[in-house]
């Protein structure tokens, strides 16, 4: 389980990787964290002739918080958000929770954010969270940089809008108020394991308890993470019930297309989607101190 | 290609094909063994080396092109001449393997662990090393033996 031969550049600056991506085209493939990249190219489930490795553009190495956005640079690494020294704040339990169940703590050390929406695996993590949260992906080329919603950016299975010779400069996720607060609930076998089923929230209320606005998205239910917008219609400007978190579980099952696996059936997928929209909501709601 | 790679304080100049995994180059190009490769797809931790003194990375999913400029520090470098580290101790004392396999990358990757967190609790160490199998030992003296080296290494005398 070697790759196959390839080309390695190591970019020193970013526009000498946009040079590099651009001068090889369709062929080239932007190296980070490598830590799903790497294992595709051993079983030669990717066969790119040339690596762009990014692992030494230090700018692009960076957790940004501004008035409205945290930016996540290209190589930050899954490790670098789980001790951000904002991290418990309840505002960003959602990346709290998630930068705990990425993979294991050592591949965390190795692997980026970007790289993983990047990626664009259907039991992906960060993918499911970029939804609820409402996140963008900065992408520049020759042309310039566009800023790409996330539900446009997730073209499908292990395809992205990234076109050829661009690249994935950062992750921009909107920084929530006060009232926000998270979950993602994951299933897997084992630590490490890509998810059986796993569920991400975010749910803002307003002053009078009633809830705002709030992102449901499923992971390893369908080609690519999915946005479950009919669990977040029927929650918007809802006072938080049980009969409203059963209401919105229910349609996170119906919203699931899951494939059967060593893992498990598609009755049992469907089922843990909803399963874990509800668990997620009222850990999230209770973090907001809303028992529902 | 060629790299220049530092491990353990001695500097490797090689010629490598890119996709030369890290893993293999640290034993058939530097022949330094002690790095073992278990699953290959970096789900056993068996291959943990240390890259520039705090991170733990998988080095059957690094390729040795990236490591070119980097110090590693295997499981070769952890003793101090004849005297074991502090990790190799507490294993060696509190019986923290059997068959071994896992070891060099249970101790390396505690060795990031212990730099990032000096005084991690028990269930810290045993997050910290969820990405690593053993499939002999139940894990319980691999866990008191990090704690033994953790206690040992805020000792000044021991501390190294």
């Amino acid at each position: 389980m070697i790759p196959a031969t390839f080309e390695y550049l190591r970019a020193h600056t970013t526009d000498e990787a946009l040079a590099q991506l651009q001068r090889h085209g369709a062929e080239a493939r932007v190296l980070a964290g490598g830590q799903s990249l790497i294992p595709a190219m051993r079983f030669r489930l990717a066969r790119p002739a040339v690596l762009v490795d990014i692992n030494s553009l230090n700018d692009l190495n960076y957790l940004r918080i501004s008035d409205h956005v945290l930016a996540v640079g290209a190589i930050a690494r899954d490790s670098d958000i789980e001790r951000a020294p904002w991290i418990g704040e309840r505002r960003w339990s959602l990346l709290h929770d998630v930068s705990r169940v990425v993979a294991d703590p050592v591949v965390r050390q190795m692997g980026t954010i970007v790289g993983s929406l990047c990626h664009n695996d259907p039991a992906g993590d960060w993918t499911a969270v970029a939804i609820a949260s409402g996140a963008s992906v900065v992408v520049r080329g020759a042309a310039g940089t566009r800023r790409i919603p996330i539900d446009e950016f997730l073209v499908d299975s292990f395809a992205t809008a990234v076109g050829e010779g661009e690249m994935a400069l950062a992750a921009e996720f909107p920084v929530p108020d006060d009232r926000t607060a998270g979950s993602y609930q994951k299933v897997e076998r084992k630590v490490g394991d890509f998810a059986t089923a796993a569920a991400a929230v975010q749910v803002s209320l307003n002053a009078d308890g009633t809830i705002r606005t709030a992102g449901v998205a499923l992971s390893a239910a369908g080609p690519t993470a999915v946005r479950v917008d009919e669990a977040e219609r029927l929650l918007e400007k809802q006072k938080p019930t049980a009969a409203l978190i059963q209401a919105a579980a229910d349609a996170a099952s119906k919203r699931s297309v899951p494939q059967a696996d060593q893992r498990g059936g598609v009755d049992y997928k469907k089922h843990l989607a909803g399963v874990l929209v509800a668990r997620g909501l009222r850990q999230a709601l209770g973090r907001l101190g809303v028992q529902a | 290609m060629k790299v220049h790679v530092t491990v353990n304080g001695v500097a490797y100049d090689r010629e490598v094909e890119p996709r030369t995994l890290l893993a293999y180059f640290l034993r058939d190009d530097c022949r330094l063994t002690g790095t073992h490769v278990g699953c290959d797809t970096s789900s056993c931790g068996c291959c943990v080396v240390v890259m520039d003194g705090t991170r733990a990375v998988k080095s059957c999913a690094m390729f040795a092109a990236q490591a070119d400029g980097h110090e590693i520090l295997t499981v070769e470098g952890l003793a101090d001449g004849g005297t074991l580290h502090a990790l190799q101790q507490g294993f060696w004392d509190q019986h923290g393997l059997q068959c071994g396999y896992c070891t060099p990358g249970m101790m390396l990757t505690a060795y990031a662990l212990l730099k990032q967190q000096p005084n991690p609790s028990e269930p810290a160490i045993r997050e910290g090393l969820s990405g690593n199998l053993c499939r002999c030992t139940g894990y319980q003296n691999i866990v008191k033996a990090v704690q033994q080296a953790a206690g040992a290494l805020k000792e000044p005398v021991a501390a190294r």
